[in-house]
């Protein structure tokens, strides 16, 4: 199978994430979308990895993984406290930082 | 011998250290230490004196090399001392001159608490003055040249507890700053364009710079002598200096400070000769200075600015001379040393009669005093007559050489100096005799004084401790400060005859400083006799208005001119309308500048940044998916970009 076609996913996973960013309001979806963006990130590292015959996109890979599991912990954190203290989960709520 | 030069400087320092350093549990003994020290420079002048009088005239140079100050590449700064006929002169001068005024002092400042820092004082003074004519190079110079202004400062301010005595040693400082800015350029220029300055390589190499140069660097040194002589148009201070004790005045005036820029024109001959402009113009300061000294000096009832102003005059003789080239400089010097033993013997005696009478300085409050003072007055008109020029007498001798040389300058220039010379010396001979009628001769003014005028000058502190109206009892001055007055009232007799027959101050200032007959168009006689008609002529009118006539004891309106010349021919208020006010519109100009020009930039691009992030700011709205959009327009472009890029 032609390796191209993995990077047409990579590339329409990221169009949904980055969409789903731009255009939804609940946090939790928000949340989701940028993780489906990162994922379209690391399958693009991978395909790369395996057209040059390198593991350097392999390692990216694993790199990015660790963050975003890290990402995942603290941004539920927020997401949760948030959802505590206001009652909702909309991103266009929490704009208080602003001048 | 050359071990000595030294300590001529170093006794003088010492005892300035000791004084000052001392404290006060040398208050009894200070005046004594101070004195000492400076006969004991003094001695080792003759010494040294006695030394090059054994030399030939060729061989009487000694150099005392110590050690080398700055040594940077080409910039070699020497502390060198340079003692020829020249500086023996002048040693001899500041130190023999300077210890009479030391001992004088001992009974003048008697009771004053602060005795001990007056003598540490004025051992300052000498020293400073005695480095500045020792010296082998002009920085070295401009050392001792400071520290005369230092040394000056202190002692015109002396009595500091008076407004008026800061405010003229403040004057007088500042004054001479405009001097010594002209003498640090000289230096500067002298560096650059004979890459030393050194006193032998600079004068001997003197005439192969450029003309223009030289008389740059000619001018500036003319500048430096007019702050430290008191010429026009640097002459505003002199007056004021007055408010320093009597024997400060006696000190600046004739054996230091004031002869500083005689010194240095005189040491500088080779570079005024090589510039006939500059030349002209120090001949022209020294004419004007002449008249306009002699004229403030008429006016005076200040006996001490009466003083002060005949000063000026005489040191604008000397000037003049000093202009004139090889014609004139040994007459320079040679006026400038019977100006030394006359105007301290007139100073002092000055001095002694302000001791007699609660120190009162107003003339028109003596009178009669000459049954009361007889030594005082005896030696007070010994220097009277020498400094009107009377024959046989010091300063017959010296002024009369400078008249000649003076007419002996050739063509119109020659009649307009020599004319300006002439009438000088009818005008010295006027108010010095106003003087001394005024002081000695006539009714004892001081007798039940009448109410004060308004206008009349404020008594001395003294004056108040006795009562606003109390009598003065003039008396003789003590031994201590008769005998200095005695021995310079000696001095002004017979220094002139006994520098004069056989032209021995001639022969002996030859070698340094060269020397050429003029080319007079009058003869000596002529001018002998026509200075003789000006004298008579200045004495009778002297005469004819105040001794025939009873001189009133409050000062009358007087003419114009009278009047003019009693506020200094308006120089003080010429100073403050030019420089006074001058600088504060310049000043008050250059704040509306920084605060409308640079404060305006400044506060104009910080208004402009502050609006600019206000509209900046509305970008921040706090919508987390709007930042999202930027970030996402962001990468964006970059991507675009570094394709872009990659294609082209």
């Amino acid at each position: 199978m032609n390796p191209v076609n993995y990077l047409y996913l990579a590339a329409l996973l990221f169009t949904i994430g980055a969409t789903g960013v731009l255009i939804r309001r609940n946090a939790i979806v928000v949340f989701m979308c940028v993780e489906l963006m990162l994922n379209a990130c690391n399958l693009a590292f991978v395909v790369f990895s395996r057209m040059h015959g390198n593991l350097d996109g392999q390692i990216i890979a694993f790199f990015t993984m660790v963050v975003a599991a890290a990402e995942v912990v603290v941004g539920l954190a927020i997401i949760v406290s948030l959802f505590r203290t206001r009652h909702s989960a909309s991103v266009d709520d929490a704009s208080l930082m602003k001048l | 011998m050359e071990k000595l030069i030294a300590l001529l400087i170093a006794a003088p320092l010492l005892g300035a250290a000791v004084l000052l350093v001392g404290g006060r549990r040398l208050d009894r003994v200070g005046h004594w230490i101070g004195t000492l020290l400076s006969t004991a420079s003094f001695v080792i002048g003759l010494v040294l004196f006695a030394g090059l009088l054994g030399r030939n005239a060729e061989h009487r140079t000694l150099i005392q090399h110590l050690w080398t100050w700055v040594p940077v590449e080409s910039f070699q700064a020497d502390v060198t001392f340079r003692l020829d006929q020249l500086s023996m002169t002048f040693v001899l001068l500041i130190t023999g001159v300077g210890s009479l005024i030391h001992l004088y002092s001992v009974g003048y400042m008697a009771h004053d608490e602060r005795r001990r820092r007056f003598f540490g004082y004025l051992n300052l003074f000498l020293a400073a003055m005695l480095l500045l004519v020792l010296a082998d190079n002009y920085l070295l110079l401009y050392v001792g040249w400071e520290g005369v202004g230092l040394a000056s400062y202190l002692l015109i301010g002396f009595w500091q507890h008076k407004p008026s005595a800061a405010t003229a040693a403040k004057k007088a400082f500042l004054v001479n700053r405009v001097g010594d800015v002209g003498l640090s350029i000289a230096i500067m220029l002298l560096f650059t364009t004979f890459g030393t300055f050194a006193f032998g390589p600079v004068l001997d190499h003197a005439g192969s710079a450029s003309e223009g140069k030289l008389t740059a660097i000619a001018l500036m040194l003319l500048l430096a002598a007019c702050g430290k002589s008191a010429q026009v148009p640097l002459q505003s201070w002199l007056g004021d200096a007055m408010e320093g004790p009597t024997p400060v005045s006696a000190l600046i005036h004739a054996a230091t400070m004031v002869t500083a820029g005689v010194y240095l024109i005189v040491r500088s001959a080779a570079v005024f000769n090589a510039a006939p402009d500059a030349q002209l113009v120090v001949t022209v300061v020294g004419a004007v200075t002449l008249l306009f000294g002699a004229i403030v000096g008429c006016a005076k009832d200040d006996i001490k600015k009466a003083l002060a102003g005949s000063t000026m005059s005489q040191i604008g003789y000397m000037v003049l001379a000093a202009g004139l080239g090889p014609v004139g400089y040994v007459f320079a010097i040679m006026h400038l040393v019977t100006h030394g033993f006359f105007k301290a013997g007139l100073f002092l005696g000055a001095g002694s009669v302000m001791h007699g009478m609660n120190d009162e300085v107003d003339m028109r409050k003596y009178g009669g005093l000459r049954t009361y003072m007889p030594v005082t007055f005896v030696t007070f008109g010994l220097g009277y007559l020498a400094i009107i020029g009377f024959p046989g007498l010091s300063g017959f001798f010296s002024k009369d050489k400078i008249i000649e040389a003076a007419f002996a300058k050739g063509g119109t220039e020659g009649w307009i100096l020599g004319g300006a010379a002439l009438l000088g010396a009818a005008i010295t001979a006027f108010y010095m005799t106003r003087v001394m009628l005024m002081t000695f001769f006539g009714e004892e003014r001081w007798r039940s004084r009448p109410t004060r005028s308004p206008e009349a000058p404020s008594a001395e502190p003294a004056a108040e401790h006795q009562g606003e109206h109390a009598e003065p009892h003039p008396h003789e001055s003590p031994k201590v400060m008769t005998i200095p007055m005695i021995v310079l009232a000696v001095g002004s007799v017979f220094g002139g005859a006994f520098f004069s027959v056989g032209d021995r101050f001639l022969h002996w200032l030859e070698p340094v400083t060269g020397h050429s007959e003029g080319d007079s168009p009058l003869s000596a006689a002529t001018v002998t006799g026509a200075t003789m008609v000006c004298l008579v002529a200045g004495v009778a009118i002297a005469w004819a208005q105040y001794g025939r006539k009873p001189v009133p004891a409050v000062a009358p309106r007087g003419s114009l001119l009278t009047r003019a010349a009693r506020r200094d021919l308006y120089q003080d208020d010429l100073n403050h309308v030019v420089l006074v006010r001058g600088g504060e519109h310049l000043t008050r100009s250059l704040v509306y500048v920084d605060h409308t020009l640079v404060d305006g930039v400044v506060n104009g691009t910080a208004a402009g940044f502050g609006g600019l992030s206000g509209r900046l700011r509305r970008l921040q709205n706090g919508f987390a998916r709007s930042y999202a959009v930027s970030m996402f327009g962001g990468a964006a472009l970059l991507v675009a970009a570094t394709l872009l890029m990659r294609a082209v």
